[in-house]
């Protein structure tokens, strides 16, 4: 499968980044290179096989359910979690007005 | 008195105990080295001669106390800033999250404090550890301290993406450094700079508190310049965390205790797929004197096969990014990082702005890469095709282990390249990896050791892979190459 610069542009609004019209020339074949590359995984026999999921055997943990059971994750931190917003205000994340 | 920044982890930490020398001394020396190499190597983002002085002192206070010291007591180290520490900048080499201060310790950097270890400061390193060569970060390439035995004086690459953390060990602006490996950036790095790193068992090291690339892959682990460094260290930064999902609930060996280099008894697997056509005729030659060496350290030989090697690099290239890309979503300037607001943009515009303004050209391609192969209409063809074919290589290394308890492959194709060489194509860059990748996509422990110099008077490295959780054979195995392959080599000293 090939991409062209619609699906490029297409792809880059997917992943919220903004590209100029000349950046995504220059990605198209970098991408199509690539993309081209790992195509031969398409050769493999997969028949049968499990994708991985875990690739160390491990179970799942519930933490118990608790305030604060880690201090270090738990509630009350607001300004530590504000201290580095670019626009905290009030006590909130700061954003552009979203309805008008 | 002894130069202490030629002294390694285990030398340090002797002295101190001894009263040898005093831990702020260490401190002061190695804070000179940084500070002098800086200009030249670039191997710092920050340098916290402070927080060097400050861990030193309390060690020599603890001391002269009486009381018990840490593992690390003592022991200066560069920080790979990608680890989150608490109140001195964490950019993962990105200029999105210039600034950042985090407001909290990840655990493996919080556990090497609690072990005695001050910090030199906070290496650099590829741009979210996306990189072979330390050349996508955003503060600029770090420069090897080693060159070429032809006088031309080219800029090497120190390796990537522990690109800081090899440069400094290597230079001996710090004893030994932290370093994370997704798919071979601790490995990696060690080879072309001469030194010794391991990755653990996924699962071995906490990821909590390290920048995340891919999260099914990415491995903290110690870079210093022997075996034994390596034990101590990584003993100290192992161990379960129940704030990482993924944390392993095993007790931590005694790996510094365990170590012996009699293989007695052992056999070590030769995969034959790693013997590729056109193979670098010095890297040959290294891998046929580590195959003696194991020999002769008591351990039998026999031939592998990993039938889906090939196909690693290319699983690598669809999983790493597609993790990525989902990772690096949080990157929105919003909470944290950098926030670029276009005058009367909306907020969807902002986000667009932001991340085409902090992320480098690299990270661009892998979340671009990442987010194709997880859309709608693809994910089934490159996403769960490359996590079966992943778990086909993992099968690999299970029938193999059947066989043989380590296995001896190269580090990588070739001795560190100069700057520029190959970063005009990313694919060509990709290759790099192509001995490091499998083991990585398997989760096991593995580690680079330095087994000579090539024709150029570059070092090389060798690479032992064990099963899952046998991170001791591994540095068994490591500390019998060690021995043998006797290297002292260093760069000499230009900057």
């Amino acid at each position: 499968m090939s991409v062209d610069k619609a699906t490029v542009a297409k792809i880059a609004s997917l992943a919220r980044i903004k590209v100029s019209d000349g950046e995504l020339e220059a990605m198209v074949p970098e991408l199509n290179g690539i993309l081209h590359w790992v195509e031969q995984l398409g050769e493999v026999d997969v028949t049968g096989i499990e994708p991985m999921t875990a690739v160390i055997p491990n179970t799942l943990r519930l933490r118990e359910d608790v305030v604060d059971a880690d201090p270090l994750t738990g509630g009350g931190k607001r300004d530590a979690v504000l201290a580095n917003a670019p626009a905290a205000e009030h006590g909130f994340f700061g954003v552009p007005k979203v309805i008008e | 008195m002894t130069d202490v920044t030629e002294l390694g982890v285990a030398a340090i930490r002797e002295g101190v105990a001894k009263g040898e020398f005093t831990a702020r001394e260490v401190a002061e020396a190695f804070n000179a080295n940084v500070a002098a190499a800086q200009d030249a190597l670039n191997a710092f983002i920050v340098a916290t001669p402070e927080k060097a002085l400050e861990a030193a002192e309390k060690v020599d206070a603890d001391r002269a106390a009486g009381k018990e010291l840490g593992k690390l007591a003592g022991v200066p180290i560069g920080m790979k800033d990608l680890f989150a520490t608490h109140g001195v900048q964490t950019t993962a080499a990105s200029h999105i999250l210039e600034g950042f201060s985090p407001q909290y310790e990840s655990t493996v950097s919080q556990k090497l404090w609690d072990a005695g270890a001050g910090m030199l400061g906070k290496l650099n390193l590829d741009q979210f550890a996306m990189g072979s060569s330390n050349e996508t970060s955003y503060f600029g390439n770090v420069i090897s301290p080693w060159r070429r035995n032809d006088g031309g004086n080219a800029p090497l690459a120190p390796g990537g993406s522990s690109g800081g953390s090899s440069a400094a060990v290597a230079a001996r602006l710090c004893p030994a450094a932290t370093g994370t490996d997704t798919g071979g950036s601790i490995r990696q790095p060690a080879a072309f700079t001469g030194i010794t790193g391991i990755k653990p068992t996924y699962g071995r090291c906490s990821r909590w508190g390290i920048v995340a690339f891919a999260s099914s892959l990415d491995q903290a682990g110690p870079m210093a310049r022997d075996v034994t460094d390596c034990a101590i260290m990584l003993e100290a930064m192992a161990g379960f965390d129940a704030k990482d999902a993924t944390s392993l609930d095993m007790p931590v060996p005694a790996w510094e205790a365990g170590l012996s280099a009699d293989l007695s008894g052992k056999t070590v697997g030769i995969p034959r797929e790693y013997r590729m056509d056109g193979m670098d005729a010095d890297v040959a030659k290294s891998w046929e004197d580590g195959i003696a060496w194991l020999k002769d350290a008591g351990a039998k030989v026999i031939d592998v096969s990993l039938p889906h090697t090939k196909y690693a690099l290319p699983t690598y290239y669809i999983i790493a990014p597609a993790e990525a890309s989902s990772n690096l979503a949080r990157y929105d300037g919003v909470r944290y990082g950098l926030r670029d607001l276009p005058e009367g943009a909306n907020l969807q515009d902002m986000y667009a702005a932001t991340r085409a303004a902090g992320f480098g050209a690299e990270v661009k391609r892998r979340i671009l890469i990442g987010t194709y192969v997880l859309s709608a209409g693809f994910y089934d063809a490159y996403y769960t095709q490359a996590q079966k074919v992943r778990t086909l290589i993992s099968h690999d290394f299970k029938n193999a282990f059947t066989q043989c308890d380590v296995i001896l492959a190269p580090t990588t194709p070739s001795a560190s390249f100069a700057l520029g060489e190959k970063s005009g194509d990313p694919l060509e860059m990709y290759l790099n990896d192509v001995f490091s990748v499998p083991a990585s996509l398997a989760g096991l422990p593995a580690m680079s050791v330095p087994a000579g110099l090539n024709s150029e008077g570059l070092p090389l490295g060798l690479q032992l892979i064990g099963k899952p959780f046998d991170e001791q054979g591994v540095l068994n195995a490591g500390l019998a190459l060690e021995q043998r392959a006797g290297f002292t080599a260093k760069p000499e000293k230009w900057w």
